[in-house]
């Protein structure tokens, strides 16, 4: 066997070619937007559903928790299938049923579609559950002054809210980071894929292995850093440990 | 104070409600019209060839999710206690080991047990020779270690809490009675902290479901390797998918009403 | 206002389509997202090389389109033609009856045997005889699984499917299965590299035209004809004018073509 012992070779890592390391660092850029953004997107959809389950009428909180119930009972595997394949498959149908050319869902943006319909159905809950701890004399005080539902949203509720919806929030985008591995199976060329073909392109695959847990575990303690950061000045003025 | 009508109000609990309220009947109705259509209109025509392996899918699915569980709590029991009582640096370690597994993600452990550990393997024939070689040589094991590792580490953070938790009057009360510090976990620590783990728990042996299909991707058989293969022999896009969904959506709903069943076998004033 | 608002709409969404139909004369050629050395693997800087994405260059010069490269998953490639996320399929994809069933096919490009490899020093042939009680290592959704499950299923001791052919090749190099049934290309090319000097070649597999196919071809969406006709007329001209035997000389010293 002509390879040389699978560690010690870390020249296949280097950041130009004929190292691999400008490969693995475009798919961890790749991972990072498609984290950012699929968590961007939950978040917007977490405030839409938290907002539709605490104040909607009887169908929207029925259908919201048959929503959030269904994401949460399925395997993100089967759920990011389910939205590449068929959920891309099904947008162009309807699109091509009223008549419209079918639009090109880059990798990318499925991807965020995807991530960010999983995430959106535990944002709901985590938010629902942080608006629900908000003390009710602030809303109270905000209709008071006249303040239109859109202003009590973005001045009360919205800044209220994020103390108590920090620690959930922050355990989703960890699972984002993590979760955005799984497009590795539907072939999208984030870090975990690249990763894999690096490795089967020169059988080095502890190497290449271990180099993406390295990157995937800075990530992991960058985040937990900044969100300590966030966490301390979200909480300022508010006494002790929930 | 005047009786302007407040078009927001602060939060207002909405009022229990029966279940067959007319809107409900309403959307069981579109619900039903869906699922009729959905198994009319689609080709389910594979389904008879699949069955039994599909059951037998279910099975191995179910099997890895226990065992794994069990194994995997275990062994956060250990990993709670370390870093509750242990000493230092087996505690520095306990907390290294969560660290590390809870940071990458689990399609990445896997793989790496198994295709880096096959390279290994690769590069010392000698290995064959060995009497583990029949385990090595097969892709369970390996699927095993890293669901096990990745609930123990997840699980290791909340027994944790959990034996943190359990109040010192009652340990040194057992120690008072002279109990050696074994009986003393066994009889005391572990019980009280399980009960209070127990919520928890079954909410994450929930979650670990979720984390089985991965083991599909290192040609372990379970219920979404029948399915993968059911995709790629009728190039099927929708309906093999669904009964995925949908088989997954029952599993947990048994799991739930199982551990809801399980709690409230707890003893507990209040605990 | 609210007349300039309309106007700034009114462009934005005839920019759109405008960008939008720009944008369709691009055709998007599914490749398999691994490793298939020598047809097409990535190197170190990200591009994807090989025989096959040679071809492809040579077949879209003269078919003048706008090809992009597009890795999708070896086992969601089907899907992904059949939906529009691409629009050909260049990957080592044989053209069978099954297949047929759903995809379209140019005409074939190339055509290969399918070979049976293992470890060097475990003497067995290449029929269900030889592979009784062991374990074949196949691709997922490829014309070796079918045949591996139609012609060993019953004798071999398990079928284990693989996402990648290099992952199938890398468990037979580390023992844990015993053969590995694929294209005798792609297996000659693994057994000349590094890692494949554990294993010989045993044999070619008698042939079973209904599962095996008969030659490898572009895959397309039916009812595609425009696409197929020029992909056919392309595959035609880069024959007859010498093209494909120039760049099949860096990597064969024989006519893949095949009869």
């Amino acid at each position: 066997m002509a390879a040389s012992p699978v560690f010690l070779n870390l020249d296949l890592l280097a950041l130009s070619p004929p190292g691999w390391g400008g490969v693995l660092l475009a798919g961890f850029a790749a991972s990072l937007q498609l984290a950012v953004g699929g968590f961007g997107l939950g978040l917007l959809i977490g405030i839409g559903g938290a907002f539709g389950k605490l104040y909607g009428g009887p169908i929207l909180r029925d259908l919201l928790e048959v929503y959030t119930t269904v994401i949460r009972a399925v395997p993100e595997l089967v759920l990011i299938l389910l939205l590449y394949y068929a959920g891309t498959d099904a947008v162009n149908s309807l699109l091509m049923l009223v008549g419209l050319p079918r639009v090109d869902i880059s990798g990318l943006a499925a991807g965020i579609f995807v991530i960010g319909v999983v995430q959106g159905a535990y944002s709901t809950e985590v938010l629902r559950g942080a608006i629900k701890a908000i003390p009710p004399g602030q809303i109270e005080a905000a209709r008071a002054y006249g303040m239109s539902p859109f202003k009590t949203l973005r001045r009360i509720t919205l800044p209220a809210m994020l103390p108590y919806a920090i620690p959930g929030l922050s355990n989703l985008w960890l699972i984002a980071t993590k979760d955005t591995a799984l497009l590795a199976v539907v072939g999208f060329s984030e870090l975990t894929l690249v990763t894999r073909q690096a490795a089967g392109a020169t059988k080095a695959y502890m190497l290449f292995y271990c180099a993406a847990g390295v990157l995937y575990l800075t990530l992991t303690l960058v985040s937990n850093r900044v969100i300590g950061h966030i966490e301390r000045r979200a909480r300022r003025g508010i006494a002790g440990p929930m | 104070m005047s009786d302007t009508k407040v078009t927001m109000p602060a939060y207002v609990p909405p009022p229990p409600r029966r279940l067959l309220e007319p809107h409900r009947i309403f959307l069981i109705a579109l619900f039903g019209a869906i699922v009729f259509c959905a198994v009319w209109f689609l080709r389910w025509d594979w389904l008879e060839k699949y069955q039994w392996k599909l059951i037998h899918g279910i099975w191995e699915t179910l099997f890895l999710l226990f065992s794994t569980a069990a194994a995997g709590f275990v062994l956060a029991v250990i990993l709670g206690i370390v870093q509750v009582t242990g000493p230092r640096p087996l505690a520095m370690l306990a907390r290294g080991f969560c660290t590390l597994i809870r940071g990458t993600p689990l399609l990445l452990q896997l793989w790496l047990l198994y295709y880096g550990l096959g390279s290994v393997f690769a590069q010392y024939p000698e290995i064959r020779q060995s009497m583990f070689w029949p385990y090595l040589r097969q892709a369970w094991p390996y699927g095993f270690t890293a669901l096990m590792l990745s609930f123990a580490a997840y699980e290791g953070e909340v027994m944790r809490g959990a034996f943190a938790g359990v109040p010192r009057g009652e340990l040194e009360a057992a120690r008072a009675f002279g109990m050696g510090r074994f009986t003393m976990f066994r009889r005391i620590w572990l019980p009280r902290a399980f009960y209070r783990a127990l919520p928890t728990l079954s909410g994450e042996t929930v979650l670990q479901l979720k984390s089985t299909p991965l083991v599909a991707t290192i040609t372990v058989v379970d219920v979404y390797a029948i399915i993968s293969r059911v995709r790629q022999d009728t190039y099927l896009t929708y309906e093999p998918l669904l009964l995925l969904a949908l088989i997954y959506m029952c599993l947990t709903g048994i799991l739930v009403m199982l551990f809801r069943f399980l709690e409230n076998r707890i003893p507990s004033r209040g605990a | 206002m609210k007349h300039i608002l309309k106007t700034t709409l009114a462009a934005a969404a005839l920019a759109t389509t405008a960008f939008t139909g720009a944008l369709a004369e691009e055709v998007k050629v599914g490749i398999a997202a691994e490793p298939y050395p020598p047809f097409t693997s990535p190197d170190s800087s990200g591009k994807w090389v090989g025989w096959e994405i040679e071809f492809m260059d040579a077949i879209c010069a003269e078919a003048k389109l706008d090809c992009v490269v597009t890795p999708v998953a070896w086992d969601g490639i089907i899907p992904a033609l059949t939906s529009g996320k691409i629009d050909m399929i260049i990957g080592s994809m044989s053209i069978t009856e099954e297949r047929l069933k759903t995809i379209d096919f140019s005409d074939k490009y190339y055509n290969t045997p399918t070979g049976i490899i293992g470890a060097k020093g475990d003497d067995f042939e290449a029929t269900p005889e030889g592979l009784s009680g062991k374990i074949i290592g196949v691709q997922v959704s490829t014309i070796h699984a079918d045949y591996a499950e139609k012609h060993f299923g019953d004798v071999a001791a398990e079928i284990k499917q693989y996402q990648t052919q290099d992952e199938a090749n890398q468990d037979l190099a580390a023992g844990r299965v015993d053969a590995v049934q694929a294209d005798a290309i792609a297996l000659d090319a693994f057994l000349k590299s590094d890692g494949g000097d554990c294993c010989e070649l045993k044999g070619n597999v008698e042939d079973d035209e209904a599962i095996l196919g008969a030659g490898v071809g572009v895959g397309i969406r039916k009812g595609d004809t425009e696409l197929k006709d020029k992909l056919n007329a392309a595959i035609k001209a880069i024959r007859d004018n010498g093209t494909y035997e120039s760049f099949s000389k860096k990597y064969f010293d024989f006519d893949i073509y095949g009869g």
